[in-house]
């Protein structure tokens, strides 16, 4: 066993005995010659490694904020109810434990669980209560499961669709054949193809600079770890079109050389474990896989699949390949781009799943097929998963430059005020913005819309992000580790009542600030929404100050203060 | 060795090219504040507090290696506050009882504490429960002051080669953790190199704390030179002779009062100017007059300390925070991590001298109900100034009064501003 196992190593403790043990790090401590506590160290950093006995069913409630307007408090308490067990702790229970979990990109079908990596969906403490019978009556789990497909709710007419339409194995790939590299890079570089998982780097660019550099070896890494919650558009794109994916990464591959790749999946998505591992068998039976593909010389690239273990950052490129590596999650400094220095220090291309699928059919399309598509600087379509407060959640394949009025009309949306563009990380928009078109010119959008309706709490929406970015900031740097738990208090305050004027100013100050300094992506955008609904959403926190006394900061909620003391002298007496 | 030329706020300036920014800068004569920078390693980026910008966009000092052509900012006003609030991001992260810390004068982040002239903290403290770890053979690990720069994970290995420290778990749980097998197997000096290295107390050999007296640690007389101006307080014109002060203690030790004493036959001088209200030293009870100014020693830990407090605000027309204590909590603020329950059954109720059933949690009308933690005065009522120390040198906080009083230009010696 070597370093890069480690993940792998440790899924397969935490599969077989429900946890991993003192003895299991102590030996695999000792296989790798590290101390125990490294191997501690990244254990504790994954959610889904647990340090102490498990039940046989480990039961992951979503506790996203769709999730939690759609009746997360309810379930939590019907499967707590249910199995006697409290959320977050290790009973003794033989049977099962129970954790809460970020979004697990079942956003439009809430709220959600996995148990034992199993979906289920649209929960309702009636269900709970047959789930959980079922269990202890047996049941197999892939037997009484849900099916988690997004329902693909729109795509533009058919000479305008660009991912959902017909796909056959090698559809892009034997255009290879009778192009050089160079002219198939030249092919995406046309095209303008730029990332899709939230930064919109040009691809061609970063394919360039590794196929111009001098590495020994090169990889090629699909980042599906889509942890933003509200975002499950790779998930659909992995679970109808895994083969367009695949073919995007043997096309980056062609181009740079490159003779390894990873899908870093995400362990939310295992259930797409199989089906993307048939496609792979299928494309090394054809020979779109392996040595001289498609009997071009010395062509050979082979793809390999790595589980994540739960961590959001681990989405973040740099985080991605120290991962891959089998350390903790953390993104390294940006002193070099992952094509200068990578995986194991050789040429990396990370690019997102919607990037790859994109590559392969701006190959089998043509570059004048998609100008015709979309806006000046955005070609083509985006894969949009849109959930919240609409009537008809799920995938929607847009054409870039479509209005947000239009989309919250395609999806039925009601009463639409809070809209979130990109999750968390993105940005909030109010219902004066609803004209903006989705597109690099005016509101860029990197996959997913939430939209919250004039009835849900703002308050409630900002706490849910902020807790999420506090318990999934990587921990390495004192602004995005430190930060997020003090934009909590403050955040507790407004909750109270007792914020003022000053605590929203010093909101937006602390947000910058954070901004400023944070180490990776992760940091720079964590305070993002809350600082921009500040002023978005003006009207709704003028309600939520109180005017303090110009000498005594009367926002002091001495009620509270003497609370505890209170009920212990009436408890003792 | 080739030089490059870059600039530094403005000005040109030189360095071996691919020098760190950190070591080129000083150079050149600029200070860049570091803490988790560690000269010799692959920079871990980690604590921020060296943020500069870089052409424009912000970076981390240390991780930046000098070219031609850079245009680095270091000194702005927003750089200056942002690291500034980096630091005071660390102070109430973790739990920085300097005046009980026994780091306190050799502490890298405490001097840099002076050195940006932070007197109190813009967030509110954390005040999360963290451990002290004395398991191990050699060294105490004290998780209330570690700040996570990971200076100790990548300079302390075992002779063998293993590491000693490493991170463990994330986001807001992070902490850096030793490791019991292997730190048993470091040599006395290795285990005396860890404790150097940490640029905090966190990391401290046992047998080994306190050992230098006041005065000669290693922050004691840098600078001694150097002043450290006062500036933006909030002044104050009255055309009257005679200034009125009040002074109080609230949930202090009354150190700060006898540092006030400390001036010895200066206060003589300042009988001339000021005179006394309300305030312990005259036992002068009730405000008969309203004051210029109100000391305030002690942060809120009952309800009285509150009203007391309040009192002042509407009888001063200027409020400083003197100490520790009344800046952010101070040492009473240590209970500030447990539950008041916790805290009081065992003062009361479980403590060795308590007899079962016989003892009560003491509860009457007339007595203040305790708060469910200590506060800071300026979370209850606006603070104008606050004077930092524990307890404040006398002539720090007569000076301050002196120049908010009578507009007289001042500044104190860098060795005076202290936090314990
Ligand atoms: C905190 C954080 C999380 C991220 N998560 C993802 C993710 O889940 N999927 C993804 O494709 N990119 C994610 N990214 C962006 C990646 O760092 C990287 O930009 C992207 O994978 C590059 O691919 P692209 O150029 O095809 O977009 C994340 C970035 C940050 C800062
Ligand atoms: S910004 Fe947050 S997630 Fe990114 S490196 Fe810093 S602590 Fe880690
Ligand atoms: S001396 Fe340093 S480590 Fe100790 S409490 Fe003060 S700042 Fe923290
Ligand atoms: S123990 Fe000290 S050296 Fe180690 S990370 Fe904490 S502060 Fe840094
Ligand atoms: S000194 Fe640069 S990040 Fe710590």
């Amino acid at each position: 066993m070597n370093r890069i196992g480690l993940l792998n190593k440790l899924w397969e403790f935490q599969n077989k005995f429900g946890y991993i043990s003192e003895n299991a790090i102590a030996q695999i401590a000792q296989k790798l010659s590290v101390s125990k506590i490294e191997i501690e160290g990244v254990v504790s950093f994954y959610h889904f490694f647990h340090r102490q006995p498990t039940g046989k069913y480990l039961i992951y409630l979503n506790n996203s904020i769709v999730s939690e307007f759609k009746g997360f408090q309810q379930i939590k308490a019907a499967f707590e109810k249910e199995t006697g067990c409290t959320f977050g702790s290790y009973d003794e229970n033989p049977l099962f434990s129970l954790f809460e979990t970020s979004c697990i990109g079942l956003s439009d079908q809430e709220p959600a669980a996995l148990i034992n990596f199993y979906p289920f969906t649209h929960l309702t403490p009636e269900k709970v209560k047959t789930i959980i019978q079922q269990l202890k009556n047996g049941n197999s789990l892939s037997f009484i499961s849900s099916n988690p497909t997004s329902k693909i709710q729109y795509i533009p007419a058919d000479n305008k669709t660009i991912f959902f339409r017909k796909y056959e194995m090698g559809i892009a790939l034997k255009k290879l054949k009778n192009h050089t590299p160079n002219e198939i890079l030249n092919l995406i570089s046309v095209a303008n193809l730029e990332g899709r998982g939230g930064a919109f780097f040009p691809t061609a660019k970063k394919w360039k600079s590794c196929k111009q550099s001098d590495s020994v070896k090169k990889y090629i890494i699909c980042n599906a770890d889509e942890g933003e919650p509200g975002t499950f558009k790779d998930k659909s794109l992995l679970n109808n079109l895994p083969g367009l994916i695949i073919e995007g990464m043997i096309v980056a591959a062609y181009i740079t050389g490159a003779t390894n790749g990873f899908i870093y999946l995400r362990a939310e998505y295992s259930y797409l474990l199989e089906k993307i591992e048939n496609t792979l068998r299928e494309f090394q039976t054809n020979n779109l896989l392996g040595n001289d593909i498609l009997g071009i010389p010395k062509f050979n690239f082979n793809i390999q699949i790595q589980v994540g273990a739960g961590a959001y950052v681990c989405g973040e490129e740099l985080a991605l390949i120290e991962s891959l590596e089998g350390k903790r999650g953390e993104p390294r400094i940006k002193k070099y781009f992952p094509t200068e220095y990578g995986y194991l220090g050789y040429s990396t291309i990370v690019n997102n799943v919607e990037t790859f699928a994109m590559a392969s059919r701006i190959i089998e399309l043509g570059t004048n097929f998609i100008s015709t598509i979309g806006t000046k600087e955005s070609k083509g379509t985006k894969v949009l998963s849109i959930s919240g407060d609409v009537a008809k959640p799920g995938i929607y394949e847009i054409e870039w430059g479509m209005t947000v009025k239009e989309i919250l009309h395609l999806c039925q949306a009601t009463s639409p005020y809070f809209v979130q563009i990109s999750g968390p990380s993105g940005i909030c928009i109010n219902n004066t913005e609803f004209d903006r078109k989705i597109c690099k010119e005016d509101l860029i959008c990197g996959g997913s819309i939430m939209v919250f309706n004039n009835f849900r709490s703002i308050t409630k929406i900002l706490e849910n992000y902020t807790q999420f970015f506090k318990e999934e900031s990587c921990g390495i740097c004192t602004p995005c580790r430190a930060g997020n738990q003090i934009l909590h208090e403050k955040i507790k305050k407004i909750k109270k009542g007792i914020c003022t004027a000053q605590d929203l100013e010093e909101i937006k100050e602390w947000g910058k600030i954070m901004k400023l300094t944070s180490r990776c992506g992760l940091g720079h955008f964590s305070a993002n929404t809350l600082v921009m609904a500040l002023d978005k959403f003006e009207g709704y926190f003028n309600q939520k100050i109180i005017k303090a006394n110009e000498n005594l900061n009367v926002e002091f909620d001495m009620e509270a203060a003497v609370y505890n003391y209170d009920s212990l002298i009436k408890d003792t007496q | 060795m080739k030089n490059c030329s870059f600039k530094i706020d403005g000005r040109v300036c030189t360095a071996e090219k691919g020098l760190n920014l950190i070591e080129a800068a000083k150079q050149n004569g600029v200070f860049i504040p570091t803490l988790c920078h560690f000269k010799h390693l692959y920079p871990l980026g980690t604590c921020r507090v060296c943020t500069i910008k870089l052409n424009g966009k912000s970076a981390a000092g240390c991780t930046v290696h000098v070219a031609d052509g850079m245009d680095i900012e270091v000194n702005t006003p927003e750089l200056l506050d942002t690291r500034k609030a980096i630091l005071e991001m660390m102070f109430v992260e973790g739990n920085h009882f300097c005046p009980s810390c026994e780091k306190s004068g050799d502490c890298p982040m405490q001097n840099l504490g002076y050195e940006t002239g932070i007197k109190y903290t813009r967030f509110p403290h954390l005040f999360i429960d963290r451990i002290t770890d004395a398991r191990p053979k050699r060294i105490v690990v004290n998780q209330n002051r570690c700040i996570k720069c990971r200076r100790c994970i990548e300079e302390v290995k075992t002779f063998d080669g293993y590491k000693v420290f490493y991170s463990v778990n994330k986001g807001n749980k992070t902490m850096v953790s030793i490791d019991y097998e292997q730190e048993a197997k470091l040599s006395e000096l290795q285990a005396a190199h860890a404790m150097q290295i940490c640029p905090t107390g966190s990391i401290l050999v046992k047998g080994k704390s306190f050992s230098k007296p006041f005065g000669d640690r290693l922050f004691d007389a840098v600078n001694e030179e150097k002043m450290l101006p006062v500036n933006g307080l909030k002044k104050h014109r009255t055309t009257a002779k005679k200034k009125i002060v009040a002074t109080t203690s609230l949930a202090g030790c009354f150190g700060c009062h006898m540092s006030m004493l400390d001036v010895d036959l200066g206060i003589l001088d300042l009988f001339e100017v000021i005179e006394f209200n309300k305030s312990p030293l005259t036992d002068i009870k009730n405000f008969t007059k309203h004051c210029d100014i109100g000391l305030v020693e002690g942060g809120c830990c009952n309800t009285h300390n509150i009203e007391v407090l309040r009192e002042f605000r509407k009888n001063c027309d200027i409020l400083v925070s003197v100490g520790e204590c009344a800046i952010w909590g101070g040492l009473p603020a240590m209970r500030n991590t447990f539950p008041l329950e916790e805290c009081l059954k065992e003062s009361y109720l479980d403590s060795m001298t308590s007899e079962e059933n016989e003892t009560i949690i003491p509860n009457h009308e007339d007595i203040p109900k305790i708060l469910n933690k200590v506060y800071a005065n300026h979370e209850i009522v606006k603070i104008d100034h606050h004077i930092p120390g524990c307890p404040p040198d006398a002539n720090h906080i007569w000076n301050v009064v002196k120049h908010i009083l009578f507009q007289e230009e001042y500044s104190i010696m860098h060795p005076k501003y202290k936090y314990d």
